[in-house]
């Protein structure tokens, strides 16, 4: 598997394929026992998830994991830990270098939550927020790490089909905005085949086909994969 | 410059009790708020790991027995020399000179501590820190009960009297300065990342490792630093002061005043400690209370008296 510099790329398959294992492994939280995985050719399997996402890969959670006795500001600043500068001295002081800082991080951090249309939530408790601006946080707060590359796990999981369809807006603004390259698994076939490029399909961990949006729709190996051999 | 301000009218305030509040509330009442202080920095440092970074140690007392026969022991052994080198200074500046040294080298030596503690447990998740802190709590009693250089188990007698309500009060106020400052940061989301979801911390590129042993070490030192304070006011040690009952008193302060919350911490140190002089004729029964009033925190308030509030919530102190 490989993507370039501002794909948006898709990978799915049926339920237990290894999509979800595929990006624990792309992004550190899994060791890969053979194989290598490269952002902008370095390689990066084996470290820590932190360092990767230091590097520029940032993801979102097929269940949901925010920060939840955070505020929805709050959750976006944590990422822009990634970028701070000043050091443990500076914040047991206040330095003022460290108050111009903390005023950027949140500056930046409202600016990213308005995109995502909650700015207007943003000093309530994340877990308040409805399903649906949980998932649009989770995106916000991955994008606040200034990534090149986001992996998107279902962010359209449990979305109303309109939901669905901002959604898949959202994802493509995002890419030419913030010039990403965006990897996205998901179930919802509506959002993948009209935001995705490129898509790959997998079944127990092989990859069955590679191609765009109407030749995976016609591959007869999908079809099987998904709806049992005839 | 308000910075400075606020801690030339803390000094002053610092200096005018220590001038008049023992004579005016005597020996007796004077001891309980010194004691009142010393849990303030041992509760607060302890929310720092426990609540902040939701991180679970149950052997504070340890850090504290190590802050304590540290200082204790470097200016017990090492007074003459010290004095020697401070020739220059009078006397009374030299105590200061002197407390200052042992309670950085108390500092050093429970942060120290804390890191070989914390490096193997923290990697781990879940209740490793625990079971380890618990078991390190112990060790170091039943090591100090067999080094006969510091008393073993008939006590340290002889140390150095140079902490009073000034200084106590002083590290009270710098205890909460500094984790109130670090927890209204950058560090202190990534320790509440952690706390909230330790996954997506990792995956938002928060070290957490690195952050739980910083957490862990900061919240040793302070213990520490009590520790140091508490040899030089009593003037005398003895291990049972530092079993573990002692770090299970800490735990139940900041379960009754609201885990996570600097406020909550002080107000449970001084209720704990208010509350154990107040019954102290009752002896052993006097752990009742406690039962009771964590019975009635768990049913009525589970979330510790002062819960998620705070004063200078989201801004930081001086």
């Amino acid at each position: 598997m490989s993507l370039n510099p501002g794909d948006l790329y898709g990978l799915i398959g049926p339920n237990g394929a290894g999509k979800t294992t595929v990006f624990n492994l792309i992004t550190g939280v899994y060791t890969p026992d053979e194989g290598s995985i490269e952002l902008d050719g370095r390689a990066i399997q084996g470290r820590k998830p932190s360092a990767i996402a230091k590097q520029g890969m940032s993801r979102t959670f097929q269940n949901i994991r925010l920060f939840k006795s955070m505020t929805v500001l709050e959750n976006v600043q944590t990422s822009s830990h990634v970028h701070k500068k000043q050091g443990m001295f500076d914040a047991i002081m206040r330095t003022r270098s460290l108050k111009a800082e903390e005023g950027e991080i949140r500056q930046s951090g409202l600016e990213l939550l308005k995109i995502f249309g909650l700015d207007k939530r943003a000093h309530e408790l994340a877990s308040n927020l409805p399903y649906g601006s949980q998932r649009r946080l989770e995106i916000a707060r991955a994008l606040a790490t200034k990534p090149k590359v986001l992996l998107l796990d279902e962010p359209a999981a449990g979305m109303n089909p309109q939901e669905a369809v901002d959604l898949m807006h959202l994802i493509q603004f995002c890419r030419d905005k913030f010039q990403l390259t965006i990897l996205l698994v998901e179930h919802n076939m509506k959002v993948v085949m009209g935001v995705c490029e490129k898509i790959q399909v997998i079944d127990y961990g092989e990859t069955i086909a590679l191609g765009s949006p109407k030749e995976i729709r016609d591959d007869p190996k999908v079809i099987e994969a998904y709806l049992g051999g005839a | 410059m308000k910075k400075a301000i606020f801690w030339v009218v803390a000094l002053a305030v610092l200096a005018l009790l220590q001038a008049g509040l023992e004579g005016t509330i005597g020996a007796y009442y004077y001891q309980i708020v010194i004691y009142v202080g010393i849990n303030i920095i041992l509760a607060v440092s302890l929310n720092l790991i426990n609540g902040t970074t939701g991180q679970f140690s149950i052997g504070h007392a340890g850090f504290y027995a190590v802050g304590a026969y540290t200082s204790a022991s470097l200016l017990y052994y090492g007074q003459s020399m010290l004095r020697g080198w401070l020739s220059f200074l009078p006397h009374a500046a030299q105590d200061v000179v002197l407390l200052l040294i042992g309670l950085s080298a108390a500092a050093l030596a429970a942060g120290f501590a804390g890191l070989l503690v914390g490096i193997p447990s923290l990697r781990l998740r879940g209740d490793y820190l625990a079971i380890v802190t618990l078991g390190f709590g112990e060790i170091i009693r039943v090591l100090i009960l067999n080094i006969n250089a510091v008393g073993a188990a008939r006590g340290f007698l002889g140390i150095p009297e140079f902490s009073n309500f000034f200084w106590v009060y002083l590290f009270a106020l710098i205890t909460v300065v500094v984790v109130y400052n670090l927890v209204n940061s950058s560090y202190g989301r990534a320790f509440i990342s952690i706390r909230d979801d330790e996954i997506a911390a990792e995956a938002m590129g928060v070290d957490t490792t690195r952050f739980k042993v910083l957490s862990f070490v900061i919240s040793s030192m302070f213990a520490g630093i009590a520790g140091g304070l508490f040899a030089h006011f009593t003037a005398f040690l003895s291990p049972n002061t530092f079993q573990f009952t002692t770090s299970f008193y800490l735990i139940i302060m900041i379960v009754v005043g609201g885990m996570g919350s600097i406020e909550g911490a002080i107000l449970g140190a001084i209720l704990i400690t208010v509350i154990l002089e107040v019954f102290r004729e009752f002896g052993a029964f006097r752990f009742v209370n406690f039962a009771v009033l964590l019975v009635l925190i768990m049913l009525y308030r589970p979330q510790g008296i002062v819960g998620n509030w705070s004063v200078f919530k989201r801004r930081g102190a001086f």
